[in-house]
């Protein structure tokens, strides 16, 4: 205890003699971790090709980023934050009681889910109805009951299916690719069943409960939060199916496959026109009352909308982010270049 | 009767059983050491290729057309770069095609070739071979990394793409060399360009504040606990909390940091001055308990006699005493250290986990550490960072035996045998 009133004395010492030193010149990133590896690589030729300085970006998760920037207007606030999910109503509020009012909303392409297993394998095609089925922790019978989910093989769910043992490895509920593909994939198929559909307008926590909820029981195992480390399990384990960002897939192409998901295949032209089921959109959102204050806000918006960075054929691209439609990104590059605000 | 000469089983069997307990204390060795081989040497393996790069020459027209003499920082670089590589491999027609064939070389190639003209201006006017480092998909190919023997569709580089590469290999056009950018440069998204120089800087600042803050306040602590504090339940209470302090999770601590710290003194997020903060909060409690058993390790005859001669308490402490207790003292402070530069959770909470591609110039600078960076380079997509992960690790690894060193050069130095 003693050491510990030291501390803070010595601390609050220190402070005190390094505190008029923080002006700041330097844009200040903060958010999803999906959006990371495209916000960082237009931050790097940002600072490459102007005079401003590189700007610094943190990876602190979506809804961590959103709480940051909405701590308020001022130099220790982020200017700008990633989201790999749209800003929440209850954010927007939390937002303007400390102050931020002015967000400028910037959707920037689409990153696809897959899953994925070995290529030694076969690939898989599957349906969300049974993809849900699969991964459910309670599965929907036809009579409007539930049962704890009874499958252990694929085939068991539908014979077209491979006998093989049902193991996923996915992301843990702290990833925003988990909430994602529960959102997507996991509600899409819950809601084929016809009762479920009804039980959305009567009951929406139950109907919650059921389509949100992944089994525990082993046939779905949390992998961490590192996607390289699902790709390297299942080149070990050809039997196990994976769940991670697309980018990752492109980059493994020649160990891992993408499985089909209501006939579709994971592939860009695929994702970019929305064909592919389990697909959403990325976004950043910029704190207006920090554009002018902190010097390089304006041309960073420039550069991450400009077609070389976020265009068809842009550095972006090659990083794995699915680009926006041409006449989605005319229109963005104006509305966020102009400032806009958000409209929820 | 017993007989002296023949063991008896009884004896035997205590024997044999000295021998097995050394056995297996031998085997207990003899695994850990084979653990650690597997784990450095499957690093070492793996970061190998990291300190090597590929670079290519590519004959590219800095004539006045391309670049004016006059103002050659305005010319458009990419495009010469792109102009030279349609030049070098005419065969690529469709879009997808130059695409793929750009990607030859590092996306940087452009900025590479300002700062070479603008270091050669004489350059300027001629065809010029320029030597641009080559992209991540190259360089994983010529080190062997990816399989080119599967079907075209399962790899990420084309035949045509292998083609190019192999005729520049052919040519003499491709050539290897040791990284060195990898230990000048800052963090990149780029894997052939990014560079350990930004973390190892953070990670060296963020400890000396560290040493700075913790050291002389733990030496204090421990001195005046140890050698002055009277011993009542007051000072009991002390040493408890302390023991405990020094159990607690690092993660607390960078709560602590953020809570405090950032939002109530308002020091700058991401600075190596917080992570030194929360780090030496971290390491306090270790130094402390290393210092005051060493301390109390230190014979009480020198105490004694020191006093006997007439020596004032402060006088005893810091002329006998600390002088003796300073080689334990400094082990103490090496593990703290140790412990405080392989530590990444903490940071996360004051925002050290960050894109830094600046060196930062100081204390209040963004800055991030190398456990971080390991962290971050693990995370990413591309293939070539694999081996970046490796070689980081080994840096770090580096740093630790080099800290560790100097703790024992300076323990040789001020140990005194009594």
């Amino acid at each position: 205890m003693f050491t510990k009133t030291l501390c803070v004395s010595a601390i609050a010492l220190a402070t005190a003699a390094a505190a008029p030193a923080f002006a700041r010149d330097q844009i200040k990133i903060v958010g999803s971790s999906t959006v990371f590896p495209f916000s960082t690589t237009v931050a790097e030729r940002f600072g490459k090709s102007t005079e401003f300085k590189t700007p610094v970006v943190e990876s602190t998760g979506s809804g961590g980023g959103l709480k940051l920037f909405c701590a308020g207007v001022g130099e220790d606030t982020p200017d700008i934050t990633n989201a790999s999910r749209r800003i929440k109503a209850s954010e927007v509020q939390m937002c303007a009681d400390n102050g931020v009012t002015d967000i400028v909303e910037a959707k920037i392409g689409y990153d696809g889910i897959v899953l994925a297993n070995s290529k030694e394998s076969g690939q898989l095609s599957i349906s969300l109805g049974d993809l849900f089925m699969a991964l459910a922790k309670d599965v929907p019978g036809e009579a409007g009951e539930t049962t704890p989910n009874p499958y252990t093989m694929w085939n068991e769910i539908n014979p077209d299916l491979p006998a093989v043992k049902i193991e996923v490895l996915g992301p843990p509920p702290t990833s925003g690719t988990r909430d994602a593909f529960v959102e997507l994939a996991m509600e899409g198929g819950c809601k084929a069943v016809d009762w479920v559909k009804d039980l959305k307008k009567t009951d929406k926590n139950a109907y919650k409960a059921l389509c949100h909820t992944i089994r525990e029981d082993g046939a779905y195992v949390e992998a961490g939060e590192n996607d390289n480390l699902i790709v390297q399990k299942l080149q070990a384990n050809p039997a196990a199916f994976g769940i991670f960002g697309y980018s990752f897939l492109e980059q493994n192409s020649d160990a891992v496959q993408g499985s089909m998901i209501n006939g579709v295949a994971p592939e860009f032209e695929l994702i970019a026109e929305g064909d592919y089921p389990v697909s959403r959109s990325l976004y950043f959102y910029v704190k207006k009352a920090h554009v002018g204050e902190v010097a390089g806000i304006e041309q960073f918006l420039a550069e991450f909308t400009s077609e070389d960075a976020w265009g068809e054929e842009g550095y972006l691209a090659d990083k794995g982010l699915i680009p926006m439609t041409e006449a989605e990104r005319e229109q963005g590059a104006k509305a966020i270049t102009g400032l806009m605000n958000l409209s929820m | 009767m017993t007989d002296l000469i023949t063991p008896s089983a009884q004896l035997k069997s205590r024997k044999l059983a000295e021998k097995r307990f050394q056995w297996y204390g031998r085997g207990a060795i003899f695994a850990s050491l084979a653990f650690l081989v597997v784990m450095v040497g499957s690093i070492l393996y793996k970061g190998s290729g990291a300190f090597t790069t590929t670079d290519v020459a590519i004959v590219v027209d800095l004539g006045p057309e391309a670049v004016d003499p006059a103002n050659p920082q305005d010319a458009r670089f990419e495009k010469i770069v792109k102009d030279a590589l349609k030049a070098r491999f005419p065969d690529a027609n469709k879009r997808a095609e130059r695409r793929k064939l750009y990607g030859l070389v590092s996306n940087d190639a452009g900025f590479a070739l300002e700062r070479f003209v603008l270091a050669n201006p004489d350059a300027i006017g001629t065809q010029a071979k320029v030597w641009f480092r080559a992209s991540d998909d190259l360089d994983i190919l010529l080190k062997g990394t990816v399989d080119r023997t599967v079907d075209e569709s399962e790899r990420r580089l084309s035949d045509q793409e292998i083609g190019w590469i192999d005729t520049l290999v052919a040519d003499g056009d491709v050539k290897r060399g040791f990284n060195w950018s990898f230990f000048t440069n800052g963090d990149s998204r780029e894997p052939e360009l990014a560079g350990i120089l930004s973390a190892l800087t953070g990670s060296a600042l963020t400890l000396l504040v560290c040493f700075l803050f913790s050291f002389p306040v733990a030496i204090m602590a421990a001195i005046y606990l140890e050698e002055f504090a009277p011993k009542n339940r007051f000072s009991d209470i002390i040493e408890v909390n302390i023991n405990n302090l020094a159990a607690v999770p690092s993660i607390v601590f960078g709560l602590l940091g953020l809570s405090m710290l950032l939002n109530t003194f308002g020091m700058p997020r991401s600075s190596p001055l917080v992570g030194g903060l929360v780090l030496s909060l971290m390491t306090l409690p270790t130094i402390i308990i290393a210092a005051r058993a060493s301390l109390r390790a230190v014979p009480p005859s020198i105490r004694e006699a020191a006093l006997g001669m007439g020596a004032s308490p402060v006088q005893a402490t810091f002329h006998h005493v600390a002088p003796l207790a300073l080689p334990g003292i400094m082990t103490g402070t090496i593990v703290g250290m140790a412990q405080a530069l392989g530590e990444t959770a903490p940071l996360l909470m004051i925002g050290m986990v960050a894109f830094i591609v600046d060196v930062p110039q100081s204390i209040l600078e963004p800055a991030t550490a190398l456990p971080v960076q390991i962290f971050l380079w693990a995370d990413a997509p591309e293939r070539a960072f694999l081996e970046k992960t490796s070689a980081a690790i080994i840096v770090l690894l580096l740093f630790l035996i080099t800290m560790n060193l100097l703790a024992i050069v300076l323990r040789r130095r001020f140990e005194k045998r009594f």
